[in-house]
């Protein structure tokens, strides 16, 4: 994808214009574990909010710097999931899948794990580049939870930071993972789920057709796969609209013979 | 012990009772915005206390308290435990 065609997608769909050479971060998370303490300290007063273009949900995007680089923080919805019954589910979505942030950090309850890797898990389904910060550590202590975070990190195949925003904990670290998974000096080889063996046989078959699109720079085949095998048409829709103002012609008339 | 006998829809469960879920009998939407929250076969979840007209009625589930309807938890079938 040309810079400029990634730049007016971040601005009319988005309404974000990064300056040049800044770094896009997505902060994504379920509701309620602190996404926007993360997000106020690490952006300070460097903050600019409004709402996402022709949606009743905020926006909040804020900047910081970390070795000389410059870093746009655009602040997600919280959600539970990514598969969009929700508008804000549709905004997060659309940001990771179509706003090709650079980075997407993922913050989750260290309190409630079991239920936030959900969110992460499917995140990771999306893109390789992926910080997961666990948040309010402080919280798990109190209640006599105790997190493997080596292990955590191995599993998930990507870094993993331990962090209490509030109390100015791990917030050097995880700008540290960020600018680290930027620049490529960490290439995360994020856990991909295995589905039952009728999804996986579905998911191989509909591959060739999909790599065949030539859109895999753009979009995870795998997960465009399982999003056809969901049914969501709303949702491929969209893709097809995307790629339209992608100026893509080709495939996209291919696109539109193979779905 | 025959647990398919002792299966129940997760509306009948009584509050400060707790059961485990068996399966899900929600369709399309609901059914997965059921298991975002962590609802699936195996989970254990407690009833907490219901509504003042018995609904919606809330449970505890990985942590977290989740309020269903009572024609949603119908269509959750539990062991109770």
């Amino acid at each position: 994808m040309s810079i400029a065609s990634h730049g007016r997608i971040l601005k009319d769909y988005f309404g974000i214009v990064p300056k040049q050479d800044q770094i896009v971060i997505a902060l994504a998370g379920n509701p309620n574990v602190g996404k926007s303490t993360v997000f106020n300290a690490l952006t300070g007063l460097k903050q600019h909010t409004g709402n996402w273009p022709g949606k009743t949900v905020d926006n909040a995007q804020g900047s910081f710097t970390h070795r000389n680089n410059s870093f746009l923080l655009v602040d997600l919805p919280g959600t539970y999931s990514l598969l969009a019954h929700t508008v804000e589910e549709e905004v997060a979505r659309d940001f990771i899948c179509f706003g090709h942030p650079d980075v997407t950090v993922v913050v989750l309850d260290a309190t409630s794990l079991e239920r936030n890797l959900n969110l992460a898990l499917q995140i990771m389904e999306i893109t390789a580049k992926v910080v997961v910060g666990v948040n309010l550590i402080d919280e798990a202590e109190k209640k006599k939870i105790t997190i493997d975070f080596p292990g955590l990190e191995k599993e998930l195949g990507v870094p993993v930071v331990p962090m209490a925003a509030r109390l100015d904990i791990g917030l050097k670290e995880l700008k540290e993972k960020i600018f680290l998974v930027a620049s490529g000096k960490i290439k995360p080889k994020p856990l991909q789920i295995s589905y039952s063996e009728e999804v996986e046989n579905a998911v191989q078959s509909l591959l060739p057709y999909i790599e065949q699109l030539g859109i895999s720079k753009l979009l995870n085949p795998r997960w465009v796969a399982l999003r056809l095998l969901d049914g969501d048409e709303k949702f491929i829709a969209k893709i097809t609209s995307h790629l339209k103002y992608q100026n893509y012609p080709t495939i996209l008339r291919e696109a539109e013979v193979a779905i | 012990m025959d647990k398919s006998k002792q299966v129940v829809p997760l509306s009948q469960l009584a509050v400060g009772h707790t059961a485990q879920i068996v399966g899900l009998e929600l369709k399309g939407l609901l059914r997965r915005r059921v298991q975002d929250l962590g609802l699936i076969p195996g989970t254990t979840v407690e009833c907490i206390r219901r509504g003042p007209t018995g609904d919606p009625t809330a449970y505890a589930v990985r942590g977290t308290t989740v309020a269903l309807r009572k024609e949603d938890a119908n269509l959750i079938n539990v062991y109770p435990i």
